[in-house]
């Protein structure tokens, strides 16, 4: 067995662990704009970022704006034969209203549009005092943590190249035409990536158990 | 620029008689249950992990079959109706020449599928063996599950947006047929079972493996 004295000396508060492949680390705090990664597995451990709370919570008010703004406007409208229809987003998520497909309408509801919106609320909720150098707001623990285990399950993008599949699928059948909400869903989607492209999760952890007094 | 951990042998948090918390990286000694961070709850490796994953790779494969079996949408035009199953509806997109759609469809609602059962259960097997595969491929199939899993989802959302569009009074009518169900059901368990999967495991087999190489 390794000699795992060297790595663990010291108090526990000073020690990383990968969350992958369970290896174990002193803590060095990268700088801004590096990265400290798992020698093992690779797994990015921690990657700060300048201003990136500023940045995120900046793009997170625009993703909630523009996400309910993109589910009530219309965004895809066809007509053939001299009859139209235009849908938003919250009709194509409730298309599907019969016995057990409602429990798959309210389903893909929560995917496309639901999921996304109470991630970056919650994400605003958690961020907000931490950037501003005030005490983490109640509770800021718990609303992180599901923000985290929500992150699987919004699903904006998959939707937005359901969208062109589907376009291509009626191309034929009738002519196809774009609402506004349809620009707005494809900002939202580079969006709610850049967002979680900035997120450090470590950086967010690491601050909610030591808020800065003031 | 990157910053690497050191180079000397990696020592686990188990060897070291600590226990990490998965979600916010902290360091616990072993005996510990709850994260005083971020209070999840602390195992150092999850016994129960490998029986759900199995039970929940079972229930994805359970409501995969049906979802293959029954069609997935009913189209109603001028004075036909066709019903088409999932692979029904892709070779009929390339019948019309649409091989890049029929392909993105197959491939996410097909090939996708079927690699994630398989790899799962590979996973899950080779965590008991000794020997075989190198931890780094294995890891690396690991990820690419655990990324794409989640756009399996696209053919229930073009369904979605098929059947809430094209609602034409008389010339033609789409309608979401039970294959949609199922298949969204397969996709959920898949990557709950994908999420149950312990990666730490992984690594153990190989670790015992250096140990033995070492003791001879």
């Amino acid at each position: 067995m390794p000699d795992a004295a060297h790595v663990t000396r010291g108090p526990l508060e000073g020690l990383i662990i990968c969350p992958v492949c369970d290896a174990t680390y002193q803590l060095q705090r990268p700088k801004n704009g590096e990265r400290a990664v798992c020698g093992r597995c690779h797994h990015v451990l921690i990657a700060p970022r300048a201003k990136a709370g500023m940045q995120m919570i900046a793009v997170a008010i625009a993703v909630v704006v523009l996400t309910i703004a993109a589910s009530v406007f219309p965004f895809l409208e066809i007509s053939a034969g001299g009859r139209s229809n235009a849908v938003s987003i919250l009709d194509a998520a409730l298309t599907f209203t019969e016995g057990p497909m409602l429990v798959l309408a309210l389903t893909t509801a929560a995917f496309i549009i639901f999921v996304p919106l109470l991630r970056m609320l919650l994400t605003l909720y958690v961020l907000v005092p931490v950037v501003l150098d005030r005490p983490p707001a109640r509770h800021a623990i718990r609303a992180f943590r599901v923000s985290e285990a929500m992150r699987p399950w919004s699903m904006a993008e998959i939707f937005a190249l359901g969208c062109a599949v589907a376009l291509v699928k009626v191309a034929d059948l009738a002519s196809v035409g774009f609402g506004p909400a349809f620009w707005m869903f494809g900002v939202l989607v580079v969006l709610v990536l850049v967002q979680d492209g900035f997120l450090c999760k470590w950086s967010v952890w690491n601050s909610l158990e030591h808020p800065k007094r003031r | 620029m990157e910053l690497v951990g050191t180079s000397q042998k990696t020592v686990t948090a188990r060897e070291a008689g600590l226990v990490s918390c998965t979600r916010c990286t902290r360091a616990w000694p072993i005996e510990t249950e709850i994260c005083g961070r971020c209070g999840a709850k602390l195992v150092s490796r999850d016994q129960t992990s490998l029986q759900r994953v199995w039970a929940l790779w079972l229930v994805g494969i359970m409501c995969y079959v049906p979802s293959n079996i029954y069609p997935m949408l009913r189209t109603e035009q001028l004075f036909s109706v066709s019903e088409s199953t999932i692979v029904g509806g892709a070779v009929e997109l390339a019948q019309y020449g649409s091989y890049g759609v029929a392909g993105i469809i197959l491939f996410a609602s097909v090939a996708i599928p079927l690699g994630k059962f398989w790899a799962i259960a590979f996973l899950a097997v080779s965590v008991k063996q000794k020997g075989g595969f190198a931890s780094q491929h294995r890891l690396l199939m690991y990820e690419v599950v655990e990324y794409i899993g989640r756009w399996s989802m696209i053919d229930i959302f073009v369904v979605a947006i098929l059947s809430a569009l094209v609602q034409l009074q008389g010339l033609a009518s789409i309608t979401p047929g039970p294959a949609a169900f199922f298949f969204a059901l397969s996709v959920i368990f898949t990557m709950l079972s994908a999420q149950a999967f312990d990666p730490r495991m992984i690594w153990d087999v190989q670790a015992d493996d250096d140990g033995a190489v070492v003791n001879d």
